[in-house]
């Protein structure tokens, strides 16, 4: 006989649709807080050391809660780019260089146009360029996808670098807060959530749309059956080129966002290999998240979180005789969150290998 | 209804891989609610030809007709839109799916924004499963699910496609012997409600037990049809090999002489910490055939890896002769004399991207002649494996083709191969038979009784009770990981082993 795993074994499967999902029994909760033990562990030290610095200045633990948000835009809209790619079988190295002839693209039609909004417009084509580009060698022409994704870093550095000229500013200047009336008055939340520029805002409503999007619809669930194993989505007349063709170039335009956020919302100009690894960090953002957009979001967020202590220590003076003691805090939060973490995880059955009918 | 009509038409089909003619001039004829068998060896062009009619690859030739309308089937689409359903011999199942979604994947029931109504998606599989008896958990991951059921899965997505042509490509080649039973209950009661069954299979009993109609192919040709009531085991066996076949072989009683094996008190865990192997002892002597007969997962698998030292023992001890072998690496078991027939021959048999010459030397390329202070002779190599593609009959192209590209039989011939001769006193063999062709299996079983009659002691393993008693000298019905009678294969009659082998006990 062979043995079935047992209920609540296979309730848990659905980990990777989130947190919020399969939690509706008395029985399930408590598995849930077992088996999530790390992440439940991870949540509440965060939260008591944000108190604890809330102790010492209301004001300073609000900056590093921005702080946090903004480190992490870019991070989860990299990550959600990859996740698009890989659900769909197409592994996506090249965020980096996505986001990188984004920003560059973006800065530069914003400021010779003047308008921000077209400029971010122009960021999200061209990151949707770069997808066609990733998914034209790797889903058209079957090329190795990681190859793909090199060419496209390599080439975004050296177009943006061979193009770039100094001087040029912004003529509306960069991106500005938006408040939502009285909710931003709210001490710390309202700081926090509810005074954002136009990107963040827009990432805060993508990461829940994409979740949906993702584990409700049609769209969603052939997506993941073609990451999956695409012959099965093919024998169900799913088209598993179409599909793929559509997911990289949508994912280019989310990377193109995340670089259009770089030099027109957070800085407000472009510098040469200003994404400085960001796409790359995306990529652990999304394992770590487990191919999920609310994961991924949690993950961002740590990420976020351990380069904004980082600056808090600096502007507080604390432990400055060891500067690069400070300075390795992300690395070490991502080493021993990644060891924790990522070994478990498990990817796309399909990604990296090329898909042909015959 | 009326049963005459023609469900299915092809005429002419005709299709070329590179050099091969893998359909030549294919002609087919499918009655709506009749089981129509297809019949024939591997590499006979019988899954070519379903998935030209499933529309998965494209015929040079010929034309297929669909209730009586010609019909172009370019992509599976076509085909699912026509009514034609196809259980893959390899499931096209998304394993982290529930079943549900896997059965409404391409077809979702959803509002205009196409966000999917999955209560009603599990509500529609509940019906169909209810209407053709094809019970399923709709919300059980796939990948959880034991293959029997993963088949079931398939079966009702077609079904849920509306589909009244249902194509089945090996269906039984994974399935234990109940489930077996299960699959062709199941397709009797969809052709008694008017479903044109195409059952693609080489195993005899189950056409003469369900077909209504048989088609036999041989080298990408239809050879004949004939129905069940016109023909035997062996007249369809000849006709698919082309010559007279031996179904039952024929051997002397056996002279068993010192004890090779000794398994005592053995237990061993599987992958999922769980006790596999409980308690169990057994002996094999030499020139015998010890069969272990078995619903599949009752320790086979584990008991099997234990004695050739790819997984830990528990407690208990094995013995080769007198050697204990309980700190043995695999190596080391083998060169005590212990050759091994993998169950899962792709996996563990061969190495696929590896030349056939590589593969029939695998357990001693190390060793001279093969070698010569770490350098491989060519030479030797090379004609070691001339030998023995001529010896066992081994059908490849050339020594140094690549042993994926062989067909199931052919790579099986090579594992034989390369385990009968290497001096062994102990050959374990797992499933040797299994999805291989009638002309493969005639020839396993006869090297089988060849060895056993040259001293070899064999511990064969097998989920066909056919193989087991037709080959067995002694016989261990294994149930939970325990043998709960061990007896002479003479005092054991089938319907006794099947029932020790479902209930775990001898009592009637």
């Amino acid at each position: 006989m062979v043995l079935k795993p047992e209920r609540s074994e296979r309730a848990f499967r659905f980990d990777y649709l989130g947190f919020i999902m399969s939690v509706n029994q008395t029985k399930d909760i408590k598995q849930f807080f077992f088996k999530k033990r790390w992440w439940v562990l991870t949540a509440v030290l965060l939260a008591f050391f944000t108190l604890w610095t809330a102790e010492f200045e209301q004001a300073n633990t609000t900056s590093v809660l921005v702080s946090t948000l903004r480190h992490s835009t870019p991070l989860v809209l990299g990550a959600m780019c990859g996740l698009l790619c890989e659900r769909s079988g197409v592994i996506n190295i090249g965020i980096e260089g996505q986001m990188l002839m984004s920003a560059w693209g973006g800065f530069m039609v914003a400021s010779a146009s003047g308008s921000l909004l077209i400029g971010v417009f122009a960021g999200i084509g061209i990151g949707m360029m770069m997808g066609g580009v990733l998914a034209g060698i790797s889903v058209g022409l079957r090329g190795d996808q990681i190859i793909a994704g090199t060419v496209i870093n390599i080439a975004a550095i050296g177009i943006t670098s061979f193009f770039f000229s100094l001087g040029r500013t912004l003529p509306s200047g960069k991106a500005q807060v938006i408040k939502l009336g009285p909710l931003a008055d709210i001490p710390v939340a309202g700081r926090v959530l509810f005074s954002n520029k136009p990107i963040t805002f827009l990432t805060l409503l993508m990461i829940p749309t994409l979740w949906f999007l993702l584990f409700r619809t049609k769209w969603g669930l052939r997506t993941r059956a073609v990451g999956e194993h695409p012959s099965a989505a093919e024998t169900v007349g799913i088209s598993v080129i179409g599909m793929r063709y559509f997911n990289v170039i949508i994912g280019g335009g989310i990377a193109g966002l995340a670089g259009a956020y770089l030099s027109l919302e957070a800085v407000g100009s472009f510098e040469r290999g200003m994404t400085n690894g960001k796409g790359f960090v995306a990529l652990a953002v999304m394992i770590f998240g487990r191919w999920n957009p609310i994961g991924a979001w949690g993950a961002a967020l740590l990420f976020g979180y351990s380069s904004a202590i980082q600056t808090q220590f600096q502007f507080r003076d604390w432990l400055t005789n060891d500067p690069q003691f400070i300075g390795i805090i992300p690395f070490v939060v991502t080493i021993v969150v990644l060891a924790g973490f990522v070994g478990r995880a498990r990817p796309p059955a399909s990604i990296g290998q090329p898909y042909s009918r015959e | 209804m009326p049963s005459n009509t023609l469900a299915l038409e092809a005429t002419g089909i005709s299709k070329t891989f590179g050099s091969v003619k893998a359909n030549d001039q294919i002609t087919l004829e499918v009655k709506k609610g009749k089981i129509h068998a297809l019949l024939g060896e591997n590499g006979a062009g019988k899954s070519t030809l379903v998935n030209i009619l499933f529309g998965l690859y494209k015929a040079d030739s010929g034309v297929v007709k669909v209730n009586g309308k010609a019909v172009e089937l370019g992509r599976p689409k076509d085909a699912i839109d026509r009514g034609i359903g196809m259980v893959h011999q390899h499931f096209q199942l998304v394993p982290i799916l529930t079943v549900a979604e896997n059965i409404v994947l391409g077809n979702e029931p959803a509002n205009k924004a196409n966000v999917i109504d999955i209560e009603n998606a599990k509500e529609k599989v509940r019906e169909l499963a209810e209407k053709y008896q094809l019970e399923v958990d709709t919300e059980a991951t796939v990948e959880d699910l034991p293959v029997g059921t993963q088949q079931r899965v398939e079966i009702l997505r077609s079904l849920y496609r509306k589909a009244d042509i249902l194509i089945l490509d090996e269906p039984t080649a994974v399935l234990t012997p109940q489930e077996t039973d299960h699959l062709l209950q199941v397709l009797k009661k969809l052709a008694s409600q008017g479903v044109a069954v195409i059952f693609i299979t080489h195993k005899l009993r189950e056409v003469l037990e369900v077909a209504d109609e048989v088609t036999v192919m041989r080298n990408g040709q239809v050879v004949g049809s004939t129905t069940p009531s016109e023909t035997d085991e062996s007249g369809l066996a000849e006709m698919m090999v082309g010559r007279s076949v031996v179904l039952r072989v024929s051997k002397e009683a056996s002279s068993p002489d010192e004890t090779v094996l000794t398994v005592r008190n053995l237990s061993v865990k599987d992958d999922r910490k769980l006790l596999a192997v409980n308690d169990l002892s057994l002996e094999v002597r030499s020139g015998e055939i010890f069969g272990i007969a078995g619903v599949e997962g009752n320790g086979q698998r584990e008991l099997v890896e234990t004695i050739t030292g790819l997984r830990n023992i528990n407690a208990g001890e094995i013995f080769i002769g007198e050697t204990s072998i309980t700190e043995f690496s695999p190596r080391q078991i083998s060169e005590l004399g212990v050759a091994h027939i993998p169950e899962d021959r792709e996996k563990h048999g061969l190495i696929g991207s590896h030349s056939v010459a590589d593969n029939l030397i695998l357990n001693r390329y190390y060793k001279s002649p093969f070698s010569n202070r770490g350098i491989r002779q060519q030479k030797a190599i090379a004609s070691y494996a001339k030998e023995m593609v001529e010896k066992f009959d081994i059908r490849t192209p050339s020594i140094e083709t690549p042993s994926s590209s062989l067909s199931g039989g052919n790579k099986q011939k090579a594992i034989a191969a390369r385990e009968f001769s290497h001096n062994a006193r102990l050959l374990v063999a797992s499933q040797p038979t299994r999805g291989i062709d009638v002309g493969s299996i005639e020839f396993v079983h006869q090297q089988l009784i060849k060895q056993r009659d040259q001293g070899l002691a064999v511990l064969l393993v097998s989920a066909e009770l056919d193989e087991i008693l037709s080959l067995s000298d002694r016989i261990g019905v294994i149930y939970r990981g325990q043998l709960i009678v061990t007896a002479n294969a003479a005092d054991l009659d089938r319907n006794r082993i099947g029932r020790i082998m479902t209930t775990g006990s001898d009592i009637t």
